[in-house]
């Protein structure tokens, strides 16, 4: 057993600190959640300068051929900065599906875009149903010569509309249920004809999107993966997407911590510092224990997750309590800072509107521990 | 609006504390948790001199007339200073059906010997399926010539063992609506072919299975109309809800008392531990939901007693007093420290209570769907 | 004991009921406290403070003497139907605080010239208590107010005054000894004309994009002496007075009543893909703890008002029902946005929101909750010491 992080995972951390203070302070964060696009280019640029969206990418494909575990520690610092824009969707939702179901002319053609930061990606999965589950997928895409012709609706699909490629999770079987089975991921042009994307207005500013297809032509070689058997690597991309959004969390909560007690030392009320009362003392060490809790669960389930290991359990337990423990660290930290916290120019509302972003995102706590307690027979 | 007790109230509610304190102290109150019968026929004799047991039986019953308000006062305090004894089961569970459905003859037989003491009631209502619904009674009565015969098991039925009399709600129609088919049965506990066996159980309160073996009661026990003993049951149960809350808001404030005067004198680091903000804010919180559970019981109790419709406020305070007091006795033990835990320590009496309460008539879930359910969800 | 209202008040409430459908354009809604975003809401607003003086509705709780009803009871029924149904138009500045400080330490001078304005809505007035330095330690407040001949000279900096840019008048609390100790016996309670000059006002938006708080900076501003109320020095008693004429809190049960009572609606019809949520045990089980608490919440605040109605001060009682209404507030918006899940992160404005259930606006109005006018700490302490009795730390 090795609880440690390595030196080089420590370095990337270090990097990534030094890196997002400089060019992300909160100052742009604020500016993006009010911008269209979302993200600036330069930042951008630099991200990729530095190998970011290669991270996990294989070295024989422009990546840094890092591992998942890796990428999670560069999440976690990516949480702590609240940084904007597509990193995400272009690299979890986007290249990690491409790496896992594409084929070898697809992840030559892809993979080194998105390393080079070329390419924009996302996944579009969830429709007006808003949920994950497989059944609930209902846009449709029907053979016609050697095209695909998709149609329906996306819903909540973050980043589509910079998107130049959209992952779309089709159905292309009817009847058999609405299951598991039927189920084709596609590789679609964002500027495909037919495609129509309305950003949505959402708490905590990030770009989520409508996408509605109109008789989407996609060929048939944009096919990712086997026809009708898409839904073991949304399930398997969902996994990975999950942890990383734990680890994105565990950032920000660690970011509201530091905030909270570094407050809580400077801020005199009745002549002393309010870190002083046992009150505030007890909810800095109840916020502690939560994103101490939180890391370690988290990282549990990245560690088997990047090895390749059965992590179902892991991850629902680590979603279930992250959401809870975020939720809780931000209230608490409001709380401390008191009325200076509720004002729109601090930045604890930065963290308290990502955590409940980043509530329902993947599945609510309900929902894994709906899968746990299906993990243990129930 | 008044949202005082009356004068009259006031004083009933000084006087039993008084009487209790006397009559019961906590060593008692281990004494009876351990005999046999579990409660104190001398301090049974007692109350019914005070005339509690009659409390809610008209005076023409020789009883007192008066009103739930009335006996919310009772039990809180006798939930405040712990009184193992089928009062609960006699006054609230066992009376109200005869009151309200018996016939005259029933009345004057059995009302006036519960007034003074002398009958000890229950009721028979759950099954091994442990719930509170009409759905739940399966205990079968056929109707052979002048009698009713019953068949099958009857559990969780408190303080049959020393009873005279249970309300047996028993089915005698199958099929369709639930509610329709219940027949209620007043059953002398010593008929042949009753088995009654206690078991032990965390609150010490005389839970029994009680076996019915072909047991012979008479049509001229029927407790109002035949089939339709449900409404009966179902306002009897508002009422005994009602008072299962009002003696877990007595424990309650009786474990915030306890430990507000621990915090005051305990010393640690050369202060009272009532002058850290964490235990503060605990026995605040302690305080908070004791104040709660009490101005919730009372509204439910006043619409009862008002005879409005009171099934969602009742469901509310059932479901809010489990956890109210739930956590205020784990709080409780956690103020007090090692030393609430211990077996001698008063706290462990409250805490066991308060386990034993949340099932009863209810537990927080069922209360809550009741709720969903008013709400039409 | 009796929990009904009188079948007066029962039929009052439904003649406050049946004005606002009658007068407030529907989509109008307030946020908590009766707040408006914009200007032509404010305007609205101030029209119906004066249609609610002209019904005699503004001041009814005020004693008859001073042109009231002593209608205690009634002006709860009033703030709970009114901000139950996002209405704006209720002064609490002016008529439930200043007003009744002015019937208790002000000047017969004071109070004719005040006392009109105020009852007719005609006069706004705003709060300037908080300063940066100064929160839940209200005391230790450093604006200074300095005499000079027939004046008051006045510099410092306040937050979180409401309404600032729209006011007319502003009650003040100014530091006249600044080493007095205990700290609060070197306060003024001061009257500010905000056409004065040296005052400068800038807005404070709150993370929930609220726009009624500013910052107020005070520059050598000149107060006239006869503007002081109560004794110099002695002004925490003139804002004890201010701040305790109407402790119910009402106003934010009934903001969060509404809020329940509108997923319990959402609940019950099929979203998008056709499902129910109230077909969902755990969403059931929710909700009924949701309208639990707010059935208490009413009740808590009931038995304050009551009280008040009374003639009685109740104190941790008041503590006790802000305390559990604030965070039954919180409750709602979280469990709201729980049960709303993605569609919950919208906000109004988006395509896809629900009209009805704002979760996303109400989780970050929540957040104020239990801090604004006495943190959920401040108020623990206050039902510990002096509910409880137990010593100080």
């Amino acid at each position: 057993m090795d609880l440690g992080f390595s030196e080089e995972q420590e370095m990337l951390r270090k990097t990534a600190r030094d890196f997002l203070e400089t060019e992300c302070p909160t100052s742009l964060v604020k500016e993006m959640a009010e911008d269209e696009q979302g993200y600036t280019s330069e930042l951008w640029g630099k991200m990729a300068e530095l190998g970011w969206m290669g991270l996990a990418l294989p070295e024989e494909h422009d990546g840094m051929g890092m591992s998942f575990l890796d990428l999670a520690v560069l999440l976690e610092e990516m949480g702590r900065a609240c940084l904007p824009g597509p990193f995400f969707s272009t690299v979890v939702l986007g290249g990690l599906t491409i790496l896992e179901a594409g084929n070898e002319e697809q992840k030559k053609e892809f993979l080194p875009k998105i390393a080079a930061g070329e390419a924009i990606l996302t996944m579009a999965l969830t429709e007006p149903s808003a949920s994950y589950d497989p059944a609930s997928i209902t846009v449709k895409a029907v053979p016609d010569k050697d095209d695909y012709v998709i149609s329906g609706t996306k819903l909540f699909v973050e980043n589509a509309h910079i998107a130049d490629y959209l992952i779309c999770v089709t159905r292309t079987k009817d009847g058999a249920g609405k299951g598991e089975d039927g189920i084709t991921l596609f590789l679609v042009d964002g500027k495909s004809p037919g495609i129509t994307t309305t950003l949505l207005k959402t708490i905590a500013g990030d770009k989520q999107c409508e996408i509605t297809f109109d008789n989407v032509r996609v060929p048939q070689k944009n096919m990712l993966g086997e026809r009708d058997k898409g839904w073991p690597v949304v399930a398997k991309i969902l996994q990975k997407a999950t942890v990383a959004k734990c680890a994105e969390m565990i950032g920000g909560a660690q970011a509201a911590l530091d905030m909270s007690v570094a407050y809580a030392k400077e801020r005199i009320q009745f002549g002393r510092p309010i870190g002083s009362f046992q009150a505030i003392q007890h909810h800095c060490a109840n916020m502690v224990t939560d994103v101490d809790g939180s890391r370690f669960i988290t990282y549990q389930a990245a560690w088997k997750v990047s090895e390749g290991l059965p992590a179902v359990m892991e991850v629902s337990m680590a979603k279930a309590w992250v959401s809870e423990a975020y939720r809780r660290v931000t209230q608490l930290g409001h709380q401390i800072h008191g009325g200076i916290g509720f004002c729109m120019d601090h930045d604890m509302p930065l963290y308290f509107k990502r955590a409940k972003a980043a509530e329902p995102t993947f599945g609510s706590a309900d929902w894994h521990r709906e899968i746990v307690a299906r993990e243990l027979g129930l | 609006m008044d949202l005082d007790f009356t004068e009259e109230q006031d004083m009933l509610r000084n006087s039993a504390r008084d009487f209790l304190s006397t009559e019961c102290d906590k060593a008692m109150v281990r004494q009876i948790e351990e005999s046999e019968e579990g409660y104190s026929p001398e301090i049974w004799r007692k109350m019914a001199e005070l005339g509690w047991q009659g409390l809610l039986i008209p005076e023409e019953y020789d009883g007192m007339g008066m009103g739930l308000m009335d006996l919310v006062v009772i039990f809180e305090e006798i939930g405040r200073n712990i009184l193992p004894s089928p009062f609960l089961v006699t006054v609230a569970l066992g009376t109200p059906p005869i009151v309200e459905g018996g016939s005259e003859e029933q009345k004057k037989e059995i009302l006036p010997r519960v007034s003074s003491g002398e009958a000890i009631l229950t009721l028979a209502l759950t099954e091994p399926s442990a719930g509170y619904t009409a759905d739940c009674v399966e205990l079968k009565a056929d109707a052979q010539g002048d009698s009713f015969v019953l068949n099958g098991t009857k559990l969780f039925v408190e303080f049959a063992s020393a009873s005279d009399y249970m309300v047996v709600v028993a089915r005698t129609k199958s099929g369709g609506d639930p509610e329709n088919g219940i027949t209620l049965l007043l059953v002398d506990s010593k008929s042949p072919g009753i088995k009654i066996e206690p078991f032990a159980t965390t609150g010490m309160d005389k839970q029994c299975e009680v076996v019915f073996d072909n047991v012979s009661v008479p049509k001229g026990n029927i407790i109002g109309e035949l089939d339709k003993g449900w409404p009966i049951m179902a306002k009897t149960l508002e009422k005994a809800t009602v008072a299962k809350c009002a003696e877990m808001v007595g424990g309650m404030q009786a474990v915030l008392d306890m430990s507000v005067a621990y915090a005051k004198e305990r010393v640690q680091y050369g202060r009272p531990i009532g002058s850290f903000q964490a235990i503060q804010h605990m026995l605040a919180d302690m305080y908070l939901r004791v104040e709660t559970s009490k101005n919730i019981l009372y509204q439910a109790a006043w619409m009862v007693s008002e005879g409005l419709p009171a099934a969602e406020k009742v469901a509310i305070a059932k479901g809010w007093c489990n956890e109210a007091y739930k956590k205020v006795t784990e709080d409780g033990v956690e103020v007090h420290g090692a030393i609430g835990t211990t077996r001698d320590h008063d706290m462990g009496l409250y805490y066991r209570r308060s386990k034993a309460a949340e099932p009863t008539f209810g537990d927080t879930e069922s209360q809550r769907e009741l709720v969903a359910q008013q709400l039409g969800l | 004991m009796d929990f009904s209202f009188s079948p007066d008040e029962e039929k009052f409430r439904q003649e406050v009921h049946d004005f606002v459908a009658r007068e407030v354009p529907p989509g109008l809604e307030t946020g908590v406290g009766g707040f408006v975003e914009s200007e032509d809401e404010w305007q609205f607003a101030r029209g119906m403070t004066q249609k609610l003086a002209a019904k005699g509705w503004l001041s009814m709780a005020w004693p008859k003497e001073y042109g009231g009803q002593d209608a205690h009871m009634k002006s709860v029924i009033l703030n709970e139907e009114m901000n139950y149904l996002g209405a704006p138009g209720l002064d609490f500045g002016g008529v439930g605080m200043l007003a009744p400080a002015l019937m208790a330490h002000g000047t017969e001078e004071q109070k004719k010239r005040f006392l009109p304005g105020i009852a007719s809505g005609d006069v706004l007035w705003c709060q300037g208590w908080s300063e940066p330095g100064a929160g839940s330690d209200l005391p230790s407040l450093t604006t200074r107010a300095v005499e000079d001949g027939d004046d008051f000279v006045i510099n410092g900096q306040k937050v979180w005054t409401s309404h600032a840019q729209h006011a007319n008048w502003c009650f003040l609390l100014v530091k006249t000894d600044p080493d007095a100790e205990p700290k609060h016996r070197g306060i003024s309670f001061l009257l500010v004309d905000f056409k004065a000059p040296g005052i400068t006002i800038s807005p404070l938006i709150t993370m929930a994009d609220e726009r009624a708080f500013s910052e107020v900076f005070y520059d050598n501003v000149r107060v006239p002496k006869e503007n002081l109320v109560g004794e110099k020095n002695r002004g925490w008693r003139v804002a004890m007075t201010a701040a305790g004429f109407e402790r119910s809190g009402i106003y934010r049960i009934a903001l969060a009543r509404r809020n329940v009572d509108r997923l319990i609606q959402y609940a019950k019809e099929p979203q998008p893909d056709g499902r129910v949520p109230a077909k969902d045990p755990l969403v059931r089980q929710n909700l009924a703890d949701l309208y639990v608490e707010g059935e208490i919440s009413r009740i808590l605040a009931y038995r304050v008002a009551w009280q008040q109605a009374q003639g009685l001060q109740p104190e941790w009682e008041a503590s006790m029902a802000r305390l559990f209404g604030c965070e039954f507030q919180q409750h709602v918006a979280h469990t709201g946005m729980e049960i709303m899940g993605l569609y919950g992160l919208l906000r109004e404005n988006s395509k896809w929101a629900n009209t009805e259930c704002k979760m996303a606006r109400q989780s970050l109005l929540a957040v104020g909750a239990t801090i604004a006018a006495g943190t959920s700490e401040v108020q623990r302490n206050a039902i510990a010491m002096r509910g409880l009795g137990l010593p100080r730390g």
